[in-house]
């Protein structure tokens, strides 16, 4: 799968702006297939915009975005079909069971029945689920709720992923196991982007650090290659170089000045 | 560019596969949506109970001097109690309908500001199964409710005279009736931009049973309240109800009325909600 001409992720000239608040200025980004792009920057840099409008959520105000070749405006199902997202916001149904909520995405997915319970069971396995296979999710702890998210992210074999601060509000022990579960998912050649507010989740997990500051790309390498780069001992103190308020004159997004 | 799409695609389902995949979508969410209502039983017996209430009210308060004036020959007392429950109780199955249809709007808007849609907009899914599901499940919840309400009716004294065909003629009527005002309703919902409006605007569909033919003859209101109250939806279909259950025919014009309303709203509705679905939110 590392080897296809087409990259998982192809993003040019991105444009979105909220009423009057541009988020993004013509966003360019490449990722291969087979990687993990870390997608940091400040709030409001426009990390989730970009994951929204990848993931068909959201439309752009111009520029293109094509996720395995397939245009997310021109053929928003055909992206769909090859996608999962995991957001901020909690994607399970409190009411509904861990069961119950593998088993309605492989119903949404039209995996044969018989089928559908492999991949649901062999999930709640992969993800420690098994004894609280019965429980409704809403009694489930946040860390447990949260792999139950990610579980019915890749219910649906998905070949990219998109992960929006995956790790928010977990403990050490529950970011850790999470950050497991994605390792085994980019050995398997899925095509990770997440975006996260830790720099040491970027630093442990991706393969190309993207940042972003006010809309625009400011930066695209390796973790090592961006501290070599910047002659900083971590990806904090890049992300303190690159992501400094705009000095007075220059090109600043209207969020800045308001 | 396009010549270099990798093998492993999945192909583009043919056109009536397409619509095979819809409609399972929707079963899938239908049956999502019956599991909450039967984990969350609370909303659906507060449904129920309100019209109850209303229907105990009406009879056991007013009914023995508002059924005098409203029934000919009924006297103020037990006679004037007994012939008003017969006239409202089409009313209060209509106030059943419009009182699911605002927990539709609730329960919609809910799931669209919830995780779980999010989801669901990245995925596959056919766009009209995420609301059709809790269309379809409302109309069985509508059908059991009101199935449930008339109950109390008849433990109270109210004895219908319709005969089989009429009864089969109800149920698709009540069905037809739920389909339109749950279209509007999860319309409502997902157009809403909050919850707490969600469940105001559908109070509109609350008030309008009131002005009607449902607790009082249009005959007996002023002028411009009477013009509305004939216009308006549900009195045909009041009517409609009131001469099925009496086991009656019912007046072509008044049924025609009836099923054009709900077949016109029920489209609105369902374009309304198509619209609202598709609009983008962060």
């Amino acid at each position: 799968m590392s080897t296809s001409p087409v990259p998982a992720i192809e993003v040019t000239g991105l444009r979105k702006t909220y009423r009057d608040r541009a988020v993004l200025h013509g966003l360019d980004l490449t990722v291969p297939a087979g990687t993990v792009t870390a997608l940091l920057g400040p709030n409001g840099a426009g990390k989730t915009t970009t994951v929204s409008i990848l993931s068909t959520l959201l439309p752009a105000d111009g520029g293109t975005a094509r996720v395995l070749g397939h245009d997310v405006a021109r053929d928003p199902q055909a992206v769909r079909r090859v996608i999962g997202v995991t957001g901020q916001l909690s994607a399970v149904d409190p009411l509904l069971t861990v069961t119950e909520n593998l088993r309605l995405v492989a119903d949404l997915f039209h995996l044969p029945r018989a089928h559908a319970r492999r991949p649901t069971t062999e999930l709640t396995d992969r993800f420690g689920l098994g004894d609280a296979a019965r429980q409704p999710a809403q009694r489930l702890s946040g860390g447990m709720r949260r792999k139950l998210d990610l579980a019915m992210t890749l219910v649906g074999d998905p070949q990219v992923v998109f992960l929006d601060e995956p790790t928010t509000g977990l403990d050490p022990r529950a970011r850790r196991d999470l950050w497991d579960q994605v390792r085994a998912l980019v050995a398997s050649g899925v095509t990770v982007l997440l975006t996260t507010q830790y720099l040491d989740e970027a630093d442990q997990l991706a393969d190309r650090v993207a940042v972003l500051h006010e809309g625009r790309l400011v930066a695209h390498d390796t973790p090592a290659g961006l501290k070599d780069a910047h002659a900083a001992g971590s990806l904090d103190d890049v992300f303190l170089a690159l992501t400094a308020p705009a000095a007075p004159g220059t090109d600043t997004a209207p969020e800045a000045r308001s | 560019m396009t010549t270099a799409t990798p093998a492993v695609l999945p192909a583009r389902p043919h056109e009536r596969l397409a619509w095979l995949l819809a409609g399972r979508d929707l079963v899938t969410m239908t049956r999502r949506s019956l599991l909450r209502m039967v984990r969350y039983p609370s909303l659906t017996v507060l449904i129920v109970a309100m019209p109850v209430v209303l229907l105990l009210v009406f009879v056991y308060v007013f009914g023995g001097a508002v059924g005098a004036g409203v029934v000919p020959g009924a006297v103020p007392g037990a006679s004037g109690r007994e012939a008003y429950l017969d006239y409202i109780t089409p009313g209060i199955l209509a106030m059943t309908g419009a009182s699911i249809a605002q927990s539709t709007s609730i329960s919609v808007a809910m799931d669209m500001s919830d995780g779980v849609v999010t989801r669901l907009r990245t995925m596959p899914v056919a766009p009209l199964a995420v609301l059709g599901g809790h269309v379809v499940a409302a109309v069985v919840q509508t059908l059991m409710a009101i199935a449930a309400v008339l109950g109390v009716a008849v433990l109270l004294g109210f004895r219908p005279d319709a005969g089989p065909a009429h009864w089969l003629l109800l149920l698709g009527f009540v069905a037809l009736v739920a389909l339109m005002l749950t279209w509007l309703s999860a319309a409502m919902g997902a157009a809403a931009p909050s919850v707490e409006s969600a469940s105001n605007t559908p109070m509109l569909l609350l008030l309008l049973p009131f002005l009607s033919s449902g607790f009082v003859p249009v005959e007996t209101m002023p002028g411009p309240v009477r013009f509305f109250a004939e216009h308006q939806p549900f009195t045909p279909i009041i009517e409609t109800l009131r001469g099925l259950l009496a086991g009656q025919a019912v007046d072509a014009t008044t049924a025609g009325a009836a099923v054009a309303w709900c077949v016109g709203l029920g489209a609105l509705g369902w374009l309304w909600a198509r619209a609202a679905y598709r609009r983008p939110r962060v």
